[in-house]
């Protein structure tokens, strides 16, 4: 894995320089969280099972986090590096394969996962967040989420032609997932209709996996979204494994 | 010795034969370039020597290496600098070597590259900012780390100015005079002839000519053209008479003679020196590789 460290510094560095996608991985979950905080406060609702607004979203914008990441930033950035032949200048030198897809899943994942911990900080120390859940248990959910989002983000980018063709698609992907799956609206004001598109979309098995373990359900009433994530998960990375072109 | 043997090499995209049957060898220690127009084959051929592209049929041995099967040891020891490929926009140079610097075994030190290629200045630049040039010589500092015994150097001066070309031109030569072998590829003629030590002229996947510059232009039997202007009338038939000359022309004042062998010049301003006939602005006009390419392919070099 010679170049590791230096392909994740570097990768960071350049992640940083994005301005968007900075702002859409960090920043903009934790403001959603202020303002839906400032508005609703964390007063304890029925809706919620005696749960409040902000101990609901703290959970369920990690599933934000997760889909812009996996969905947006991954395609992008990887099918643009097709694209401009940085990956073919990398494919030049004795660096290998599995070290440049090391540092991308390396780096994602921790940009990801200091996403995910803004938004407990915020909610730990605005709003007095509750949380009944194990921690690790939680890890082990969040990273399930993230992985099987970063397969699905990985078969955007080896089909897509090229960077922007993979933004469109990425967005595509995006939007209906954040809006139906209960990441940015809560699931139980959605409407019929609308939970079951919801129940197609893999985000909402992310999001409602996150928000049971969050209040200490046990893992066998999920198992149902355990599965869905571990079956997109293989399924992502053996068509990206087969379609994945480095120019 | 051989550093690259290549024996029939061939490779089909499609119906598209990009390679046919081509072979070759580049000697230790030469610039060999590979020259021809866009198209013709030559990124094809650099990336299958590189290993990056599986040849349909074929040999190549790169350092005694197969680049198939021995992909990351060979390019342990070669350095490639391919046409457009690119680094990303806001990756600044000293990140760009360092990166580049630490997929070498020792992790190399690109400090001395910087001023070698004249981008001290840059070093805290973005990519997106650099000129063509400025990318180019990057790209060839990239090359050069892991102190590579075989340079690979695709289109590399396509889009640069003439002055920024010839600043290439000395680089290469650099290279070259560090005892490292260089493989180049251009559709500038005039730089494969300037730079090259041997060409391979390669036309629709084809090799059609291989050879030092000099013996692939004299080989050919084009003529030098002498080219002067005179005052008054005088006799054509007596410039016919000198040895080598195979014919004149004359346009108004404009007198072209066409002709072979080394003294021609001197033959025509003797000549006309003796008879006391006034000429003025004569030149020669040696045949250059277009000539060459001409007369092989039936067609002019178009960039």
């Amino acid at each position: 894995m010679r170049g590791l460290g230096k392909l994740i510094w570097v990768k960071l560095k350049l992640f940083f320089r994005e301005p968007e996608a900075f702002f859409f991985t960090l920043i903009f979950p934790v403001l959603m969280l202020f303002v839906f905080g400032s508005i609703y406060g964390n007063e304890p609702l029925d809706i919620f099972g005696g749960r409040g607004t902000v101990d609901m979203s703290v959970p369920a914008y990690m599933g934000i986090i997760i889909a812009t990441t996996g969905l947006m930033s991954i395609p992008i950035s990887v099918a643009t590096d097709r694209e401009k032949r940085v990956l073919r200048r990398l494919r030049t030198t004795p660096v290998r394969p599995h070290t440049i897809i090391t540092a991308w899943l390396v780096m994602y994942f921790g940009i990801t996962l200091v996403g995910a911990l803004l938004l407990v900080a915020a909610g730990k120390l605005v709003y007095d967040m509750r949380f009944d859940g194990n921690v690790l248990y939680v890890f082990l959910a969040f990273t399930l989420g993230t992985l099987s989002f970063f397969a699905l983000g990985f078969v955007v980018a080896s089909l897509a032609p090229t960077g922007r063709t993979a933004n469109i698609v990425g967005m595509v992907l995006f939007f209906p997932m954040i809006f139906f799956s209960g990441a940015t609206i809560p699931w139980q004001t959605l409407s019929e209709g609308v939970q079951r598109v919801g129940r197609a979309l893999p985000l909402t098995y992310v999001v409602q996996l996150l928000q049971g373990l969050w209040f200490g359900e046990p893992w066998s009433e999920h198992l149902l979204k355990v599965a869905v994530l571990l079956g997109m998960l293989i399924v992502g990375v053996v068509v990206s494994a087969k379609t994945f072109r480095w120019d | 010795m051989a550093v690259v043997q290549v024996e029939q090499l061939r490779k089909v995209y499609g119906a598209v034969v990009a390679v046919d049957e081509v072979s070759f060898e580049v000697q230790e220690g030469e610039i060999f370039g590979m020259v021809g127009p866009n198209g013709a084959g030559k990124t094809t051929t650099i990336e299958c020597i590189g290993g990056l592209r599986r040849p349909d049929a074929g040999r190549i041995l790169v350092l005694g290496l197969d680049p198939q099967a021995k992909g990351y040891a060979l390019r342990e020891r070669i350095g490639m600098q391919l046409q457009e490929s690119a680094l990303p926009d806001r990756i600044k140079v000293w990140e760009a070597l360092d990166l580049y610097a630490s997929f070498y075994r020792p992790s190399d030190d690109w400090r001395p590259l910087l001023e070698q290629l004249g981008l001290v200045d840059k070093y805290n630049a973005s990519f997106a900012k650099l000129s063509g040039g400025e990318k180019q010589r990057l790209s060839i500092a990239l090359a050069l780390l892991g102190d590579p015994e075989l340079v690979f150097l695709d289109e590399l001066t396509t889009g640069l100015d003439p002055q920024a070309r010839r600043a290439m031109w000395d680089l290469v030569r650099g290279i070259r005079d560090r005892g490292k072998t260089v493989f180049l590829t251009t559709h500038y003629m005039e730089e494969a002839e300037r730079l090259c030590d041997r060409v391979a002229i390669i036309d629709r996947g084809r090799i059609i000519a291989l050879d030092t510059p000099e013996n692939l232009i004299q080989g050919l039997g084009v003529d030098s053209r002498v080219v002067f202007s005179v005052e008054g009338t005088f006799s054509l038939e007596l410039l016919q008479t000198l040895n080598g000359v195979s014919r004149v022309e004359q346009s108004g004042e404009r007198v072209t003679l066409y002709g072979q062998g080394e003294a021609l010049v001197g033959q025509v301003i003797n000549l006309l020196t003796e008879r006391g006939i006034r000429f003025r602005d004569l030149r020669t006009e040696r045949p250059t590789l277009d000539d060459v390419y001409l007369a092989l392919t039936g067609r002019e070099m178009r960039d």
